[in-house]
């Protein structure tokens, strides 16, 4: 008995002495893959260097949410910095699972003095939220799985006769159905006013019917380059991102289809009670000014969220490829894009979600 | 010496003098206690680390405490009101107080968070309200519906009473895809969202069919390894063991490279001509998968207990049926395979109890149409506090399920028969 | 199986048709485990035989996937973590289960249906449900995303393997060696030590490797409660199985397959020690 006790003592004192000794560390959570290839590069090895603070990426992005407020209702915050969408990062706010920030304290001024407040693209900061890019999620297809030119509207993207095959789409209820409703016809700038209403949701519900056995389902972003690759899936949703990544650095035939592309903010928020915020605050000062964002943008091809960054924003950091034309912010791309509405899946989140999920598994 | 006096004189005595039905009674209780000291360690350890944490879940499905926590001036002035019209103003000049305390501690939004989820919107109501809310004075009542007509819907009211209980069954109805309509009365959800009674129904049919393929598949090896002589037989036991002893995960990944469409299978279907590039099988990321994998993973948990059963038959008893006269399959029907029914019934309900709680074989080769209810568990814990609710609910329910399964198979075959290896 | 001279042709047919069958089953047991293995050495990134591989060309086999693995620090980093979780939690978990299990098999054991029903529940008890409630009571006291929370969630899987081979070992169990042990004049410990474990360790070694492989292949509950300094090596596969399949996995199923050789060799040693020390068998 009392051997068993000894024994189980000694063998949690030697693991948990693994687990402490964290003072000089930051646990930074992110998506994975080559957006978080593109911080490292970007903002952590260089903050490593500077200060000898060391950071431990976990790639939980996806389930962020759920994460800091299973950690902040039981009382022990292992996250100091995470990376999430606005949406999500709106909701942590109102719900007082992330710290308020002070945009003008916290973060440093454009090289020209103007203020964080005031340097960043506008609607982009919130009260709990640094934003660092401007992405797009947007089709793109293989181009090796088409004989002639690939799809280039949403309506072509329903198309099962003139382009057969597995489409790949995020098992996210977001976008989705705004697609489904643009390709039923409805105007961009009324898709958030049609989707609040309950045909509205019946009718987007009923166009992805259309397509439903020819769908597959991801849920990280790295898995829809893949499935192009394999040719799993001859046209996918992705982050226009992992897409260039794929066209530049793995060279595959991939094409981008920016018809109706939805762009959106993603950023850092702070959970509430990590006890580490002094060196919080010394990385996010570090890690959001005008150059470090800039930075970020010569390894994947996101827009950064300052104004002040836009002109120091230069050429691919391996291949050299000019940055400018791939970004989901250059005018062409734009022409058609949705920008997504965040308020709108605040509130109807949950309940669509709920459906959606019913819907997919049914 | 007092209990000697005491004991009547043909009382048998201990080598001490004492009783012996006493002595041996406290021997007993020696013993017994001796044995339960044993048995104690890893029997709290297994209280406190297993079944406290389960029933802390179990509570978790019930337990509905925001409104209460987060609004509960409002909660308590609602209890007065009948629920027919608009709230007097108490109830505003509450919920402006509640508000006020919410947007300083920051915990107004899980209050909105939780209503939002039974009145999609409401979210931004009384997010927008709460933020101008510091700014009024009584009388609150016309402020509020002034800057929102949406405090006079008698819905949003309504399930604010109803959702102050601490204690609701709420998630239990949605975790069979019921609701409470605003009338307060529990109704059958709308179409669209139902899908758990489907799943628990999948989870249940489908692990029925996939015990019934073990059966299939396992009482013939099993018979065959009975049989043979001991050096072949355990030779052929190691076909068995191997997939046994392989990591679940190492099985699964095999099972992705066989089936995939452009996997080993598909591969030399197209290689043979039995089909053209464009027509290879989807037999992966659907039910398809799932059964195939599923089956070959829980099938050693049949073989093992038949072939043990079916060693101790003597091949005999069949000879004899025989040699009296027995056609072959009668014999075989009328003798050997009765005997082999406890082994079937281990067998059986093993695979069964294992195969509903399965999670992730379904995740990886499921797809859509291939996944449990674990899967969806899975999904709702990493979803709002909701929804983590929900998962309790879904996970209370299997869980009892599973239970009165176990219970049964150890009232029938007994779960200390239980063997591996 | 020889067929004895009396057998009718259709006996026979049915003999043959049921040798094919069987046949056919346990290929199906062993084929795909089997498969893995050339695939690993794959001098391509793909999931299927190449041409190559098929014509025996030395140029379609290569180390590369291997090399891939042994290479990474994080997958090392992580095999490193399962192992060190899976030895802990053995320990743990053979400790208290043999005691347990002794405990249980006394002839005086009270309420010996109902204990030993809870002591295999964390078996029987989906996993899925398991980590849902260990992930929140571990959270709540501070242990999820730590090596502590995840070895003892482990040892809650481990025990009742343990409890169960011991007791299967304790069955054939016969009292009178311990009376002899004592009236020969040895004491209660020595009787221990000379007469009970030697004959209770084929069933702690088979339960010891039961919990530890038990840990070394559990997903579910590391999946929601290990921290990127804890992440196990099954983690790493089920993330690679659903986003970016590449060979090196299989490398490591390989692996993994050749230790459950080695697991299994182990066993088959034990139970034949086993038989002879009973005299069950002629050795």
């Amino acid at each position: 008995m009392k051997k068993i006790l000894v024994l189980t003592g000694s063998a949690i004192a030697i693991a948990a002495g693994a687990a402490i000794a964290q003072d000089k560390e930051l646990t930074i959570v992110s998506w994975g893959g080559a957006y978080s290839q593109s911080q490292i590069k970007a903002y952590h090895e260089p903050y490593t260097e500077k200060t000898g603070v060391q950071i431990l990426n976990e790639d939980k992005s996806a389930n962020a949410l759920a994460g800091i407020r299973s950690q902040v209702e039981a009382g022990n915050v292992t996250w100091d910095v995470v990376d999430m969408l606005q949406a999500d990062a709106q909701r942590a706010c109102d719900e007082g699972l992330v710290l308020e920030i002070d945009h003008d304290e916290w973060l440093a001024p454009a090289p020209d003095g103007t203020p964080a407040s005031e340097d960043f693209i506008e609607g982009t900061l919130g009260p709990c939220f640094i934003p660092q890019i401007l992405y797009a999620t947007m089709f793109a297809y293989n181009t090796e799985a088409f004989e002639g030119e690939g799809p280039q509207t949403i309506e072509d993207v329903w198309d099962l006769e003139k382009f057969p095959g597995t489409r790949a789409l995020q098992q996210i209820p977001q976008k989705n159905l705004e697609w489904a409703l643009i390709a039923d016809g409805v105007d961009a700038d009324q898709v958030y006013e049609v989707l609040a209403t309950q045909e509205g949701q019946d009718r987007a519900f009923a166009k992805l019917d259309e397509i439903k056995d020819n769908v597959i389902w991801w849920t990280e972003g790295a898995q829809p380059p893949q499935m192009l690759a394999d040719q799993e899936a001859v046209i996918a949703t992705a982050y226009n991102g992992r897409i260039f990544n794929a066209q530049v650095n793995e060279d595959q035939p991939f094409e981008i289809m920016w018809d109706h592309q939805m762009f959106e903010t993603d950023g850092w928020v702070v959970p509430v009670d990590t006890g580490n915020v002094d060196t919080i605050k010394d990385y996010l000062y570090f890690a959001t000014d005008s150059q470090r964002l800039a930075d970020q943008a010569k390894y994947i091809s996101y827009g950064p969220a300052r104004n002040s960054s836009a002109s120091l924003v230069g050429n691919h950091a391996e291949t050299g490829v000019d940055m400018k034309p791939h970004m989901p912010t250059s005018p062409e791309n734009l022409e058609t894009a949705i920008p997504f509405d965040v308020q709108f899946w605040a509130d109807y989140g949950d309940a669509l979600e709920e459906r959606f999920n019913a819907w997919v598994a049914g | 010496m007092a209990s000697r006096e005491r004991a009547p004189k043909q009382e048998l005595l201990a080598a001490d003098g004492t009783p012996l039905k006493a002595a041996l009674r406290r021997s007993q209780t020696v013993e017994r206690r001796r044995a339960f000291m044993l048995v104690a360690p890893l029997l709290f350890f297994l209280l406190i680390v297993f079944v406290v944490p389960i029933i802390a879940m179990m509570w978790r499905s019930v337990y509905n405490p925001e409104i209460r926590n987060y609004l509960p001036q409002t909660a308590a002035a609602l209890q007065d009101w009948e629920g027919q019209d608009v709230p007097p103003e108490p109830v505003f000049q509450a919920m402006a107080a509640d508000m006020i305390v919410g947007v300083e501690n920051r915990t107004i939004g899980r209050a909105a968070a939780r209503i939002n989820r039974e009145i999609p919107g409401a979210r931004s109501t009384v997010m927008r309200t709460a933020r101008q809310v510091d700014e009024w004075s009584a009388p609150y009542r016309e402020k509020f519906i002034e800057a929102d007509e949406d405090w006079t819907n008698i819905e949003f009211w309504r399930i604010l009473k109803r959702e102050s209980r601490v204690v609701t069954p709420t998630y239990y109805l949605l975790a069979v895809d019921y609701e409470y309509s605003s009338e307060g009365e529990i109704v059958p959800r709308s179409e669209v969202y139902q899908v758990y009674k489907q799943l628990f129904w999948r989870t249940a049919w489908m692990s029925v069919f996939i015990t019934a393929l073990c059966v299939m598949l396992a009482y013939p090896i099993s018979y065959m390894l009975a049989t043979q002589p001991t050096r072949i037989a355990n030779l052929l036991l190691i076909l068995v063991l191997l997939p046994f002893w392989t990591s679940l995960l190492v099985r699964t990944s095999a099972w992705i490279v066989l089936l995939q469409q452009q996997g080993v299978i598909n591969e030399l279907l197209v290689a043979l001509n039995i089909i053209d590039e464009t027509g290879r099988l989807r037999m992966i990321y659907n039910r398809t998968g799932t059964i195939v994998a599923m089956t070959h993973i829980l099938l050693p948990f049949m073989v093992l207990p038949l072939y043990s059963v079916m060693k101790t038959i003597p091949p005999s008893y069949l000879r004899a049926a025989k040699s009296l006269g027995a056609h072959p399959f009668r014999a075989w029907w009328r003798v050997y395979f009765p005997l082999t029914i406890p082994g079937l019934a281990a067998g059986c309900i093993l695979v069964f109890i294992l195969a509903i709680g399965y999670y992730i074989t379904p995740a990886l080769v499921g797809g859509d149409s291939g996944i449990f209810i674990s899967n969806l568990i899975a999904q709702n814990m990493q979803g709002s506090s909701a929804q983590l609710k929900l998962a309790a609910a879904l996970a209370t329910i299997l869980l009892v399920a599973v239970l009165f399964i176990y219970w049964l198979f150890n009232r029938l075959v007994g779960v200390d028969k239980l063997k591996f290896g | 199986m020889a067929l004895p001279a009396y057998t009718t042709r259709v006996e026979r047919i049915w003999h043959y048709a049921f040798n094919v069958i069987c046949g056919l089953i346990f290929f199906f047991l062993i084929a795909p485990i089997v498969v893995i293995i050339p695939l690993s050495f794959n001098a391509e990134p793909y999931f299927t035989f190449t041409k190559e591989m098929l014509s025996f060309n030395p140029e379609g086999y290569s180390m590369r996937w291997y090399d891939a693995l042994l290479g990474s620090s994080e997958w090392m980093g992580s095999i490193r973590n399962s192992f060190i979780i899976a030895i802990s939690s053995t320990i743990i978990a053979t400790a208290l289960g043999t005691v347990a299990a002794l405990g249980l098999n006394r002839p005086n054991m009270p309420a010996r249906a109902l204990i030993t029903a809870i002591l295999i529940s964390p078996m029987i008890v989906p996993l899925i449900i398991t980590a849902a409630a260990l992930f929140s009571f571990f959270a709540r006291v501070g242990l999820s995303n730590t090596f502590p929370g995840i070895i003892l969630s482990h040892v809650v899987l481990g025990t009742p393997f343990v409890v169960l081979t011991v007791t299967a070992s304790l069955a054939g169990f016969n009292e009178t060696l311990i009376r002899a042990s004592q009236s020969l004049g040895a004491n209660q410990t020595r009787t221990f030590f000379k007469v009970i474990l030697p004959l209770l360790l084929p069933g702690v070694i088979s339960g010891a490797l039961f919990a530890f492989v038990t840990s070394l292949d559990e997903v579910v509950i590391v999946n929601f409660m290990a921290g990127p300094a804890q992440t196990p090596m099954t983690v790493r596969m089920f993330s690679g199985l659903r986003e970016e399949i590449s060979p090196t996995i299989l490398a490591l199923a390989s692996l993994l397959v050749a230790l459950s050789i080695l697991l299994l060799t182990t066993l088959e040693l034990i139970r034949r020690r086993n038989e002879r020390l009973r005299g069950m068998s002629p050795g």
